[in-house]
């Protein structure tokens, strides 16, 4: 133990603002990152983030390489980075999903390390590990005060909840956070917290909010999508789950919204009342809430500016962090608790594995996201999907890639027939004695083969261009480069 | 008599349209030459329907082909082709009498022998103008072919001088005087279609009142329109109850070998026992008893 | 059947295809085939198209194929409409040829 040495006392006022950087170079250069590192950002402002690429310019311009990028998931407006990547600039990448030129380029080879594909949980329990070690967070957020403490559901870029950057603040050595808005101190209640972050650059723009929204907010009139959730609401109040106190996660999507429509006029009809509802919240579960068919939403990304204005305004509309909602290692995930989750698949096999991530040629498009997550906690997992899309077949002998293992899924619904897992013969009496159709899925895969015909092996050449990681870290499958 | 509540009508020029129809489960699947295709396109929506016809998602659903009149260019060629791909259901466009429904008939006659077609295909005759509902009861009783005369409320509106509105009372002679005569002759009754897809109170309204009067199902533009009605047609809790207790009553007056069925002293005759059996095959399909679709 | 002229069925929309014929001098089946799922089913396309201008009895035609995804009832639909434009029989086809 050392002895007390009397120093003066700090009464400077400038450093109370002294985490505050004067351009984003400046913080970069503070953080000390140097080639080799590994940098994160965050997805709460889907298509309308204006975050990532500035950064990652700069971060170019000033000559840095060969960085490990974790960005929790990547949306077709970060094409930019194909650039980055072709400079050496970014030589590894962790991501939840990955989309539009970016995906297709990583398909076709564009990378010699082989993109890491992780779940929303998946990706905690990486930095938990200890795998993903974040040198330097770049978190973007709406509004700010002088000493870091930082709000998503104000500001004029609001994206409601902050739930993956709160992992990132938490795990990260060095948070440089990024703001339209400079709030009087303390900023409060606060999702990421002065004791985690390091330094502060103000920007014209972190968010275009004209984009940030998922845009689903109108009830659907395709009929199909109509259809789907008809019949997708149908098979939750015939599941033996459906009473009161029941809790909920629905996707984004025509057919999914139109379902948890359907559903809450079934449920004012029986007089049921959901505990909570998880995800992923739109406006639709707002409404929900607000009409108190559901007692409290757990909000881990506001998917539009209702679910972030609400999730400001009531106290009922819970932030959780992404540890909290989907981490197989944390202490407690709210998927846990959950009862009921409707997925979606661009795939699906007679194992009922699901493929969220490359489409019918090959390419890379898509999210793991929560999907493998709440399958493999929900009591009750459903997937959604049309038995064809055009002219391509959603049922498969086999996906292309296993992102969700057939053994955490209970139904698939199509328009043209109902599928259970044998694992659960108790449901598949339920929804029959309730008067649905539901028939084998080797049926409804020779049906859809039936009316496509069977489509030709996509040709692979041996290059792994993508490993997708399976929640707990293992490998469950990798994806090859095209050929040409 | 087979249940036709929902009759969806298909463009038959449309691609989407045609290749999905047989998704949404109607009772009738109404394939259209007539006024929905343009006239540069009604050779290839003739073979479009003539291939749908034809195809396997098709086979287990009750199919019709609204043809163009006979004195078309088109009429007899679309004929040929519908009647050759085994259409169920044949729909006369503007049947204004009885002869053409014999001519149509004919000609359909004529087409089944030469490919030696078996099944004989029935005709739905459309109503669509004054002369026509004059003349719905001579129509009605001119051929065990016709099975059901429909009201083609658009052309009848505007053959009346007159104009559609909400409420619809400019129909209600048109379709009072249908609905009599399919019942005089024994044949069903279909109501025309409700075009505004985005009016789904209006809808409902619609069909309540057609159901009332007695209409055994109505044409439908949009496949979100057939659940809806489905749920419409579905009988109530106190009708299916009253229909198991007939039921009941008759089965038990035939294991007795009894000549009269009786419930509460009171005699129940056959076409009450008749409309008991439709009711509980209707709840079925509806849904309340164990068989259902959505 | 004897292909004359040019013609043309379809339309670009998904799930159709648009499909011109285009007589030409040699004794064969020219096929250009732009689809949407060419990966997956482009050699099937391809031979549906052959076989049905073969039941046709058609040849000394160029067919260019726009396709959208269409399922084969209505590339045979498309295809049969533009052939007998091109011949222009649409008055009277031989049923037991399509």
């Amino acid at each position: 133990m050392s002895r007390y040495v009397p120093k003066d006392k700090n009464v400077n006022i400038e450093d109370r603002s002294s985490k505050i950087c004067d351009s984003i170079e400046a913080a970069i250069k503070k953080s000390g990152l140097k080639d080799g590192m590994t940098i994160s950002f965050h997805h709460a402002f889907r298509g309308g983030d204006k975050v990532l690429n500035k950064v990652m310019q700069i971060i170019a311009d000033l000559g840095i390489k060969d960085l490990t990028l974790a960005s929790s998931s990547l949306a077709s407006v970060h094409d930019e980075l194909i650039t980055h990547i072709e400079n050496g600039v970014v030589t590894q990448i962790y991501t939840s999903g990955l989309r539009s030129k970016l995906g297709e380029a990583i398909s076709y080879g564009l990378m010699d390390k082989p993109v890491q594909i992780h779940s929303h949980g998946g990706r905690v329990h990486l930095l938990q590990s200890g795998e993903l070690k974040i040198d330097v967070a770049f978190i973007g957020v709406p509004c700010i005060d002088r000493f870091g403490n930082a709000t998503g559901s104000k500001g004029r870029s609001k994206c409601g909840s902050l739930g993956y950057a709160m992992s990132d603040a938490h795990y990260a050595k060095y948070v440089v956070t990024l703001s339209e808005t400079l709030e009087p101190y303390p900023n409060g209640p606060a999702s990421i917290t002065q004791d985690q972050v390091d330094s502060i650059v103000l920007v014209d723009e972190v968010g275009d909010p004209s984009k940030i929204g998922e845009g689903a907010t109108r009830m659907t009139t395709n009929p199909k999508e109509l259809l789907l959730a008809r019949r997708t609401a149908r098979v939750i109040e015939n599941s033996g789950l459906f009473k009161n106190g029941y809790s909920l996660q629905t996707g984004t999507g025509g057919s999914s919204l139109a379902t948890t429509i359907f559903l809450s006029e079934i449920m004012e009809k029986k007089d049921i009342k959901a505990s909570f509802g998880l995800g992923g919240i739109t406006g639709t579960m707002v409404y929900m809430l607000k009409r108190g068919l559901i007692e409290k939403l757990l909000d881990v990304q506001s998917f539009d500016e209702f679910a972030a204005k609400s999730l400001g305004e009531n106290p009922n509309h819970i932030e959780i962090s992404a540890n909290e909602y989907a981490n197989p290692s944390s202490k407690g995930t709210s998927i846990s608790q959950l009862d009921v989750c409707i997925l979606s698949a661009l795939e699906v096999d007679l194992n009922f594995n699901v493929n969220v991530i490359t489409g019918s040629k090959g390419l890379l498009r898509g999210a793991s996201g929560g999907h493998c997550d709440t399958a493999a906690e929900a009591k009750l997992s459903i997937i959604v999907a049309p038995l064809t899309r055009g002219r391509i077949p959603t049922i498969r002998n086999r996906v292309n890639t296993i992102v969700t293992p057939g053994e955490t899924v209970d139904v698939l619904v199509t328009d043209q027939g109902i599928a259970v897992h044998p694992r659960n013969a108790e449901l598949k009496t339920r929804l029959k004695k309730a008067g649905l159709t539901v028939v084998d899925i080797k049926d409804l895969h020779k049906r859809a083969i039936a009316l496509c015909g069977q489509p030709k092996a996509i040709k692979y050449t041996d290059k792994v261009v993508a490993q997708i990681r399976y929640r707990d870290g293992s490998i469950i499958d990798e994806v090859r480069q095209l050929a040409k | 008599m087979k249940l036709r509540r929902s009759m969806l009508f298909v463009p038959g020029s449309n691609t989407a349209m045609v290749c999905n129809a047989y998704v949404y489960k109607p009772d009738t699947v109404m394939f259209d030459l007539e006024d929905s295709v343009a006239l540069a396109e009604k050779d290839s929506a003739r073979l479009m329907v003539y291939h749908a016809l034809k195809h396997f998602v098709y086979k287990d659903i009750e199919t019709a082909v609204r043809v163009n009149p006979l004195d078309s260019p088109y009429g007899h060629l679309d004929l040929e082709a519908v009647v050759t791909a085994g259409v169920d259901i044949v729909r006369l466009p503007k049947t204004d009498s009885v002869e053409d429904v014999l001519a149509m008939q004919e000609a359909i006659e004529k087409i089944e022998k030469k490919t030696g077609r078996t099944k004989k295909t029935l005709l739905l005759a459309a109503i669509e103008s004054a002369q026509g509902v004059v003349n719905a009861v001579d129509i009605a009783r001119c051929t065990p072919r016709l099975m059901g005369i429909a009201l083609g409320a658009e052309d009848y509106v505007r053959d009346l001088r007159t104009q559609r509105t909400r409420a619809g009372h400019e129909l209600s002679a048109a379709r009072s005087q249908i609905l009599i005569a399919a019942r005089a002759a024994k044949i069903q009754a279909f109501d025309s279609v409700f075009s505004d897809v985005r009016d789904k109170e209006g809808f409902i309204e619609e069909v309540k009142k057609i159901k009332n009067l007695g209409f055994d199902g109505k044409s439908l533009v949009n496949p979100n329109q057939i659940y809806l009605l489905h749920h419409i047609y579905a009988p109530s809790q106190e009708e299916i109850e009253w229909a198991l207790e007939v039921v009941e009553a008759a089965e038990y007056a035939k294991r007795n070998g009894l000549g009269v069925v009786s419930i509460d002293g009171r005699m129940v005759d056959a076409p009450v026992v008749a409309r008991a059996e439709f009711t509980l095959k209707l709840a079925k399909i509806s849904g309340f008893m164990g068989e259902d679709d959505e | 059947m004897k292909v004359v002229n040019s013609a043309h069925a379809g339309t670009l929309e998904s799930s159709d295809a648009y499909i011109q014929i285009n007589p030409i001098n040699e004794d064969i089946v020219e096929i250009e085939l732009e689809s949407s799922v060419e990966e997956l089913y482009g050699e099937m396309i391809e031979e549906l198209i052959r076989e049905t201008l073969k039941q046709m009895e058609v040849s000394h035609v160029h067919v260019k194929i726009q396709d959208k995804g269409a399922l084969d009832l209505v590339l045979k639909a498309r295809l049969q409409a533009a052939v007998l434009r091109a011949c222009q029989l649409s008055r009277n086809p031989d049923w037991s040829l399509l």
